[in-house]
């Protein structure tokens, strides 16, 4: 049908160039002019375009429709199948640390990147992200969430041991105002002064107008450069997590933890120049800063779980930091990207590979089993009358339009172990009542129901073809001698492969994207891929291998497409025959 | 098929072992019902011979012997059985009475080839045998569901009192639970308005589309086609996934509008293919000639267009809706436990709680569907009347 419109296209295309173009031989001094003046062929031209415009006008809702609803949503599967932007998010400091480490150097990271992942794990625990990364590094490791988790807990006890020392020299070091007198701009504190006074007389939401912004005390950045940007971090966070300004809460741990290690790398002479707010309290530390009992970040990791020093665990933070990643791809198929490249899963491990191979097998069967139970009542309604035929083609269409879940609950009745089939077989005697067969929640229960389920989409595709095959073919083979046999195989079969072919590729492509009747007919070893995709969407939420899943699954079914359009056509798609 | 030879007569010989055989067969299943499937055989056979033996041999007036041999199984069968007894006994009465005879006339090489030999001919049964439990396959567990939903126990199974056809074995109790029960009524109402509006949906844009796809002129007609039928290839699982990821972004995940959307785009395909094929056989010079009469081109869509391609667009009206209807996995994806739509329930009742109720609902379903396949039919033979062809 495409082609012959296009041929029609083609050719109706030309006919302005052929009626010019006969009009020029015809020995016409000029081109054919149209009734208003202008040559005939821009004329016709133009009439062409405004009908191409009409008609893309006319599709163009409907495409931008399906763009929205259907393919973009498809795109963005494709996109999260490789997405890894967690890890460099969540730990961007540790990322830009790690990128000097080499895994095969059978070292830990050195002290700069702990403290690089303090301060990441330290900002992430506070917005609580870290057991979000803590999952899906758990993906690719096993127990890298419970690491997360327990650091997590401990990271911001890390900072007391500064803290505690800090204000045993000054009680102000662990008290709000000091502290933003300190770190705050002025007129950020007047600002913030004035908001919670509106806010607390309730004049103001702070969901709708939040704190106002914050800024740095001029030259405090110079000054204390790592605890400025730690402050400010806390200031954000107070800012849109707890809808509070900046002063009304002492800060995190972690800016004391920066004002040491701050005190530590400034000189004497830059402390003393400072004159603004908490100048004696700054040098008085600063004073004794050096004295202070210390302990390196790695030993305080290490200390919360000492999982963090084990090199795998590190290697995998490095090889999942990249912002696009193929793991998951590997992972559905079985492959790990570990530190030294891409390496097989262990035996026990390779699900996938059998789940792949299991989707693949069951649907071949499925697909045979409609051709054999197919074929005949096919050809039985191509050769009967069509009054009959059509009668008998209520019993094909009706389980066709009949809802999915009732023939996989009907299926379900029949099959179990109390159900109709067991039930009339001990009847008969066929089998004993105490060894009724098992014939659901297996592969014999999914491949049963779906051949069921997919055997009109193999009738209807058959009898259309079987139709068009003239009967008097197989009334001749056999007056030249042939037995009905060779008749059948030699003469008729052959005109009604590509019958077959349509059928097969229908059933096929249908049955290995199935879901409902292997989810409730297949128990665990009946189910499909689909299934496995539909588990990691909503029970282990490791929605990138669902996604890698899907996209492996939906290439599949692209080539059996493309391979269905090139034998039938997708015009010649019909719908209850 | 005229019969060009005359039916030959057929000897006891023949008669008598094909006769003895079905008894046979009949017998093995009465006899494994009262205990020895041996006896049954025995006996069944013996009796279809002898019953074939007198039916040849006595000419009696061949209609009252029929009723006859009926009315003695089916009383037979009443004694043995009760009232399910009575109905088998009818049918094996009336069958045994007509076989001896269908074949010892010969009628049975009445229609078919008189060259066929004895062999093909048995074939040629034999094929329609097969395909009778083909057909049996196909329909047998839609037909098993429906007097199940009238179980008035709790159970999967026929009961002992539904196979006595004992009324107090038959109940509407799992209708009255359907239609009482909060949830299953929720979900008939959260079906009943989410199928309609992307139904809606699906058809407005897909019958534009249709008639834009249709006209002679349309760049990129293949690639645009193969975006609007992708919904109907993709396997609904990835769809589903896809969706899920894509309206949880977007924050339609979980509301009314984006099940509505999703069921619209998967009804889209349906529409397009049955509205396209609709207009295959559109005569375009009717609107050429509208036009030419003075009518603008929104009355000819209206008044001249639409009239003809109408049994199409409501066909695909009714794929879109069914689509909508019966469809659970991207609900199950998209959709929160306040979209829970008719298949949505069922499926949690088969994979959670199973209650005869969804019994009930599928016999209902399956109601539905026939009146579905119905209109359908008769749509199908209109618009082929509208558009000169013949119908069938």
């Amino acid at each position: 049908m495409a082609d012959a419109t296009q041929t029609n296209a083609g050719a109706s295309g030309r006919a302005p160039d052929d009626a010019s173009g006969q009009a020029q031989d015809s020995g016409a001094t000029g081109p054919v002019l149209a009734a208003d003046g202008t040559p005939l062929k821009a004329s016709l031209n133009r009439a062409l375009r405004a009908q191409k415009l009409r008609a893309l006008a006319l599709i163009a809702p409907l495409l931008i429709f399906v763009l929205v609803t259907f393919i973009a949503p498809i795109v963005d599967m494709l996109f999260r199948s490789v997405e890894n932007q967690i890890v460099s998010e969540t730990l961007p400091r540790t990322v830009a640390e790690l990128s000097d480490w080499e895994a095969t150097s059978n070292t830990l990271p050195d002290d700069a990147t702990f403290d690089a992942l303090y301060y990441d794990l330290f900002l992430a625990s506070e917005y609580k992200n870290h057991t979000r990364l803590g999952s899906r590094l758990n993906y690719e490791q096993t127990g890298m969430s419970s690491m997360f988790r327990r650091v997590g807990r401990d990271v911001g006890d890390f900072g007391d041991l500064y803290l505690d020392q800090f204000e045993d020299l000054d009680e102000r070091w662990d008290e709000a105002e000091p502290w933003a007198a300190l770190m705050a701009h002025p007129g950020y504190l007047e600002d913030a002064a004035e908001w919670r006074e509106s806010r607390d007389a309730d004049r103001i939401d702070p969901r709708d107008t939040p704190a106002p912004r914050f800024r740095l005390a001029p030259g405090i950045e110079d000054l204390l450069p790592k605890t400025a940007q730690a402050y400010t971090h806390y200031a954000a966070f107070m800012r849109t997590e707890e809808e509070e300004t900046a002063d009304e809460d002492e800060p995190w741990t972690l800016v004391s933890t920066m004002l040491y290690e701050d005190l530590m790398a400034a000189s004497a002479a830059d402390i003393a120049a400072y004159d603004g707010p908490m100048a004696d309290a700054l040098q008085t530390a600063h004073a004794a800063a050096p004295d202070f009992e210390t302990m390196t970040r790695k030993a305080q990791f290490l200390e919360a779980d000492d999982e963090w020093g084990n090199l795998d665990n590190w290697a995998t933070i490095k090889v999942y930091s990249p912002s696009y990643t193929s793991g998951y791809f590997l992972t559905a198929v079985d492959m790990k990207l570990g530190a030294d490249g891409i390496v097989s899963q262990p035996e026990d491990q390779q699900i996938y590979g059998l789940l792949f191979k299991r989707t693949l097998f069951m649907s071949m069967v499925i697909t045979i089993s409609c051709i054999l139970l197919g074929y005949p009542v096919a050809w039985l309604l191509a050769n009967l009358p069509m009054r009959s035929a059509n009668l008998l083609m209520i019993l094909v269409l009706l389980p066709f339009w009949t809802s999915l879940l009732v023939r996989t609950s009907a299926w379900k009745v029949m099959l179990q172990q109390q159900g109709v089939i067991n039930d009339v077989l001990v009847w008969l005697g066929v089998v004993a009542d105490e060894s009724r067969l098992i014939m659901i929640n297996n592969q014999f229960g999914t491949i049963v129901a779906m051949t069921h389920i997919l055997l009109p989409f193999m009738i209807l595709p058959l009898y259309s073809v079987m139709q068009t095959i003239q009967p008097s073919y197989l009334r001749a083979a056999k007056s030249l001698g042939a037995t009905p046999f060779t008749a059948f195989w030699r003469v008729y079969f052959p005109q009604s492969v590509p019958g077959i072919g349509a059928g097969s590729i229908l059933v096929f492509i249908l049955a290995i994207g199935y879901y409902i009747t292997p989810e409730i007919v297949g128990g665990t070893s009946g189910t499909f891929i689909s299934n496995r995709i539909a588990y990691h969407i909503s029970s282990s939420l490791n929605w990138g291998l669902a996604a890698a899943l899907g996209t492996i699954l939906l290439g599949a079914v692209l080539i059996l497409y493309w391979a269905y359009d090139r034998i039938v056509g997708i015009d010649n798609v019909k719908l209850g025959g | 098929m005229p019969t060009v030879l005359p039916l030959k007569k057929q000897p006891f010989s023949f008669v008598g072992p094909v006769s003895a055989a079905a008894g046979a067969f009949a017998g093995l299943f009465v006899g494994t019902a009262q205990g020895s499937g041996l006896l049954g055989i025995l006996l069944g056979g013996a009796l279809m011979a002898g019953l074939a033996y007198g039916l040849m041999t006595l000419e009696l007036p061949r209609r009252a012997t029929r009723w006859g041999i009926a009315a003695v199984f089916a009383l037979i069968g009443l004694m043995v059985g009760g009232v399910m007894g009575l109905i088998v006994g009818t049918a094996f009465g009336a069958f045994f009475g007509w076989f001896p005879l269908w074949l010892a006339d010969g009628r049975y090489r009445a229609g078919l080839p008189p060259y066929l030999t004895a062999g093909e001919v048995l074939w040629h049964y034999a094929f329609r045998v097969i395909c009778g439990m083909i057909f049996f396959f196909l329909i047998a567990p839609i037909v098993v569901v429906m007097p199940l939903s009238f179980n008035a126990e709790n159970f999967f199974t026929f009961t002992p009192e539904m196979l006595r056809l004992d009324p107090a074995g038959y109940s509407m109790q799992h209708y009255e639970d359907f239609f009482q029960s909060g949830d299953w009524q929720a979900a008939l109402r959260n079906s009943l308005t989410i199928a309609p509006v992307a139904t809606l949906l699906a058809v407005s844009f897909g019958t534009l589309a249709a008639i834009g796809l249709s006209s002679e002129h349309v760049p990129f007609r293949q690639a645009i086609m193969a975006i609007l039928i992708s919904p109907m290839i993709v396997p609904l699982i990835i769809s589903a996934a896809g969706m899920y990821f894509f309206y949880s972004r977007i924050g339609l995940q979980g509301t009314y509008l984006g099940v509505v959307l999703a069921h619209a785009a998967l009804g889209i395909p349906f529409v397009i293919i049955t509205v396209t094929a609709t207009l295959v056989g559109f005569d375009r010079s009717l609107t050429r000639a509208a036009a030419n009469m003075g009518a603008n081109p929104v009355t000819t869509f209206f008044r001249v267009q639409m009239p003809l391609i109408l049994p199409g667009v409501i066909s695909g009206g009714l794929f879109a809706f069914i689509t909508s209807f019966d469809e659970v996995v991207v609900v199950l994806f998209v959709g929160s436990a306040s979209q829970k739509t008719l298949p949505w329930q069922m499926f949690i009742g088969l994979r959670e709680q199973i209650s005869p109720t969804i019994l009930a609902v599928a016999t209902i379903l399956v109601c539905l569907s026939i009146a579905l396949l119905t209109t359908l039919e008769l749509l199908r033979r209109r618009s082929e009347k509208l558009r000169g062809m013949s119908p069938g």
